[in-house]
């Protein structure tokens, strides 16, 4: 790992200017019904289908809060090192709109679920602590689309009550590439904990993004802007990017920041004021009468905790421990579950930093390539782990190995079958190898003596002649000694 | 035999068990009173065609082993009604049909009841004389000039005027207590928690609840015994064993302590409603009971306590009428801000519009702390008074109202005036207790008075103990006289 320095800062006319960014993530919680009710949660029903009297607020309906729901967020508290509060209160915060049947939204206001907690980044400056401020559950609110029809809006309440977990982050990060790491770190996190599946494109996680600036060295935090709802980590990357480099505008032009909540508009890559501070909602929040204060038994926590799988960090621990792996590779093959259970499965049947190597080579740019999931890969963990140790026995080399890989791909053959039906397997007889060495070194009696003379360049001469005339598969480490050996005598 | 109508629900269920009368006779003989009754504007909808239905059904197959075999019930229109309109006394309502019912009108059909029909009340449940529904005001049978009470008006009209054997009604501050008290009827508000909320139309979440009005105490116990259950959908439902109130009904109260709070005697109330009173303590004692005077020191800070309280919770529970996925909506408003207003403007009468105000209002932030916390907070001391009392004590003997039926639009232009007829009712619900109102008495003009017995949560049987034995020696009867037909 290389050990950069950081330098993001925005350049004025003037000053350099720091930015400091912090998150609200939304998640959405993975559980079959909605927080409130029975319905399904399912993606991609056709609308309204998943509806029922509680999630579209008919009269004399109560919500009945699912335990599951809740058991996900204790378990993604404790995967954020987070503090589990025993006693947390439900909410209304109350606003019109059209799709928000009930007029309130039920959330947590003054006692979220969970309290502060951690996420650790490795950047490449090193690792970075990232605060946690809390986190809570609430119910999504429906979809309006406004584009169906020219002159009505209509209203899908699928999504309607649907459990997300906001997880409010401490104003620590600093840049978009720490953005980038904090939400890949967010979503590894979930994802290994199965509490939220991380899909951005389905809007399973989104973020509002608060952004101010301030002038290198300054203690005090500039005046913030949100950034609401957007929903891809380039969006935010580009959104935190124009918005400081308009604050800085603005205060270098001697000019005021207005706290207010903006829009990221992804054509005009822009963002635009929504509201300001004064038109601000008055949620008038209050606890939700229909609810009791939700009281958890510390036995419960207990219990999820012992039950939690390993995590990426402990794993990453593990990984360099156990396997000999650098930190960098570490981290890499942690980042997805599915990755970290692959890797483990090679690495079991072979040589643990050789299995490393070539997953995050070879492996992972054939996936990149196809746009495949490694859950999706066409060469299995078993087959791999026969390419690793064939590569590690000597039986092939490298470069064959590579060949090997692309006819792996194309017939699904293990590679045993593959290297003796193609006659892959590498010279490694030394006998055999000396032979075939003296017969060229005969043919070339001419550029011997010229590199007896001094002119060692021609070594990788006699090394292409070997490759050349054993079609590549001589043992190149043998080939190097014995050449070695020979041309000294 | 002669008119069944004015029996007492115990006694209609005994003649229909021991075949005297038939499910069907039964609800042609109300559905004749109902008819003949329209001046009282006692029902919203009525169901007889089903009802009819229901009847024949039940005497084809009878089952005489339920609580309820083959009684017809008019119910407040508060609780849902699957495929039975259901308007809350709201205009916003006015095209409202379930497809769902009230879990505790379920249990009532359960054991053995069906629907006759839907009666009025103040719109959203938030009145004390019946003024405010949609659908007109409702005629206390005791008076043609007088109110019933509110906000279940319309059932303790009915109940009164023999048009239902019995009814249940919806008490968020004394809406059962107080109209009981006017028409000379006997009205509980259960333990939050008893009967379940779920499909009743939301007022104040926090302190609505269901409860019998009927003619006598034993009435009162069959009808609690069959609505009252634990209901998972319903978060704030106590989940506990049911209980056989009817069967374990007693008139023993010997020994047990009843105790007089010094502060429900307020200035400027009538002498009839002390001296009744005193005629109940006298009563109770007479039976063997302890008399205790006792101290609710935060009692005065009830009513301002309530009335910041369930506007809060108004406030949002009726944010969802909003004209988007049924009841109401304007016709105007170019968009979705002015179709909100529109049909919130139309759609809700003036009380209902003055409490959303009132709630949105002690909810804003900047006023948050100094109305609906404090308001919170006083509530709790409200709740630790009863709590600190009912360790030497069994039950509480108050008046149920600070006076008889008022008339009709005598406080309309007083809001203050109107509630503080609930001053005597309100601090039971904001401790979550459950209270009974008996008829007591007459004032001078022959008007029915209640009197209230509180008991700790969960204490309904004592409460309804004290009631029976209560009923026994009062010798009360309530002389109406059929003026209306």
């Amino acid at each position: 790992m290389s050990k950069e320095k950081f330098d993001y800062f925005i350049k004025g006319e003037k000053e350099k200017y720091e930015v400091v960014i912090g998150l609200e993530v939304h998640a959405q919680v993975l559980s079959k019904s909605k927080l409130f009710s029975g319905s399904s949660t399912k993606f991609g029903a056709d609308p309204n289908n998943q509806v029922s009297l509680i999630d579209s607020a008919f009269p004399g309906m109560l919500p009945v809060i699912n335990e599951e729901c809740v058991k996900q967020a204790v378990r993604t508290g404790l995967g954020l090192n987070a503090k589990i509060n025993n006693y947390s209160v439900f909410d209304r915060k109350n606003y019109f709109y059209a799709d928000l049947p009930q007029g309130y939204q039920i959330s947590q206001y003054k006692n979220p679920i969970v309290g502060e907690g951690k996420v650790l980044l490795d950047m490449p400056y090193g690792s970075k602590e990232i605060g946690i401020e809390r986190l809570h559950l609430e119910q999504d609110a429906g979809k309006s689309i406004h584009d169906m029809d020219p002159s009505n809006t209509y209203v899908d309440l699928n999504r309607s009550g649907i459990a997300l977990m906001e997880i409010v982050s401490k104003p620590d990060l600093r840049s978009p590439d720490e953005v980038n790491a904090y939400i890949k770190k967010l979503r590894s996190i979930m994802r290994y904990l199965g509490t939220c599946d991380g899909n951005m494109q389905e809007g399973s996680l989104r973020a509002d993004v608060n952004v101010s600036v301030r002038k290198e060295g300054d203690k005090n935090f500039g005046t913030r802007c949100e950034i609401k709802n957007v929903n891809s980590i380039k969006f935010m990357q580009m959104a935190i990017e124009y918005e400081a480099a308009r604050q800085v505008e603005l205060i270098e032009n001697g000019k005021e920041i207005d706290q207010e909540t903006r829009l990221f508009d992804i054509k005009k890559n822009e963002t635009r004021s929504m509201r300001s501070k004064e038109d601000a909602h008055d949620y008038r929040y209050f606890p939700d009468p229909d609810l009791l204060p939700l009281k958890l038994e510390q036995k419960l926590i207990d219990d999820l905790k012992k039950s939690l799988p390993e995590l990426p960090d402990k794993k990453k621990e593990r990984f360099i421990k156990e396997y000999g792996l650098n930190a960098y590779e570490a981290n890499v093959l942690v980042s997805e579950k599915e990755i970290s259970d692959y890797y483990e499965e090679v690495a079991k049947l072979s040589d643990k930093k050789l299995a490393a190597t070539w997953m995050m080579g070879d492996l992972f740019a054939m996936l990149n390539d196809k746009g495949l999931d490694i859950s999706k890969s066409p060469v299995s963990a078993k087959h791999f782990a026969e390419l690793v140790q064939a590569i590690k026995s000597g039986e092939i080399s490298g470069r064959i190995a590579k060949e090997v890989f692309e006819i792996m791909l194309e017939t699904g053959d293990n590679p045993k079958k593959i290297i003796e039906s193609k006659g892959l397997k590498q010279q490694s007889d030394p006998k055999e190898l000396e032979k075939m060495i003296n017969e060229i070194l005969a043919k070339n009696k001419d550029k011997v003596d010229q590199y007896k003379s001094g002119k060692e360049k021609l070594f990788g001469f006699f090394v292409g002649q070997v490759m050349k005339s054993s079609g590549g598969k001589a043992n190149p480490q043998l080939t190097n000694e014995i050449l070695k050996k020979l041309l000294k005598g | 035999m002669a008119d069944i109508t004015n029996q007492s629900l115990n006694e209609i269920i005994e003649n229909v068990k021991t075949k005297k009368v038939s499910s069907t006779e039964l609800i042609k003989a109300y559905v004749k009173n109902i008819e003949s009754a329209k001046k009282l504007n006692a029902f919203v909808t009525t169901t007889f065609d089903q009802a009819l239905d229901k009847a024949k059904q039940f005497d084809n197959k009878p089952n005489f082993d339920q609580l309820l075999p083959g009684i017809p019930l008019a119910v407040k229109d508060l609780f849902c009604t699957e495929n039975t309109k259901t308007t809350a006394g709201s205009n916003i309502l006015n095209n409202f049909i379930p497809s769902y019912e009230s879990t505790v009108t379920k249990n009532l059909w359960n054991h053995g009841s069906f629907l006759l029909g839907k009666l009025n009340c103040d719109e959203f449940a938030m009145g004390s004389s019946n003024e405010t529904s949609h659908y007109g005001n409702v005629i206390n049978p005791v008076g043609d000039q007088l109110v019933p009470g509110g906000s279940s008006g319309g059932s303790s009209s009915a109940l009164a005027a023999d048009l239902t054997p019995a009814t249940i009604g919806t008490d968020t501050g004394g809406s059962i207590r107080q109209p009981a008290s006017f028409t000379g009827t006997v009205g509980l508000k259960p333990t939050y928690g008893l009967c379940s909320r779920w499909g009743i139309v939301a007022f104040a979440s926090s302190l609505d609840q269901a409860g019998p009005m009927t003619k006598t105490i034993k009435d009162c116990a069959i009808m609690l015994e069959a609505m009252s259950g634990f209901d998972e959908k319903d978060s704030t439902s106590i989940n506990k064993k049911k209980e056989q109130y009817s069967k374990n009904l007693k008139d023993n109260i010997k020994g047990l302590k009843i105790g007089i709070p010094k502060e429900y005697r307020v200035d400027n109330m009538p002498k009839e409603v002390d001296e009744l009173w005193e005629k109940g303590k006298k009563i109770l004692k007479d039976l063997g009971a302890q008399l205790i005077d006792i101290s609710l020191p935060h009692t005065k800070y009830a009513l301002p306590t309530y009335y910041i309280v369930a506007p809060a919770e108004a406030s949002s529970n009726l944010a969802r009428y909003d004209g988007v996925r049924y009841g109401y909506r304007s016709k105007q408003g170019k968009d979705l801000i002015e179709m909100y207003e529109k049909t919130r403007s139309e759609g809700f009468g003036d009380e209902v519009k003055r409490r959303i105000l009132i709630g949105t209002y002690v909810l804003s932030s900047g006023y948050y702390d100094a109305y609906y916390l404090k308001a919170q907070k006083v509530r709790q001391l409200i709740k630790k008074d009863f709590d600190d009392s009912f360790k030497k004590i069994d039950a509480i003997l108050t008046p149920s109202t600070p006076s008889s039926a008022f008339k009709i639009g005598e406080k309309t232009n007083d809001p203050v005036s109107m509630y503080l007829n609930d001053i005597f009712t309100v601090p039971v619900n904001l401790a979550g207790l459950p209270a009974l109102s008996m008829p007591a008495g007459v004032d001078k003009q022959g008007h029915p008075l209640g009197l209230q017995l509180i008991g700790k949560a969960l204490d309904e049987q004592k409460i309804l103990n004290i009631g029976y034995a209560f009923e026994k020696n009062c010798g009360f009867k309530n002389k109406i006289k059929k003026w209306w037909s």
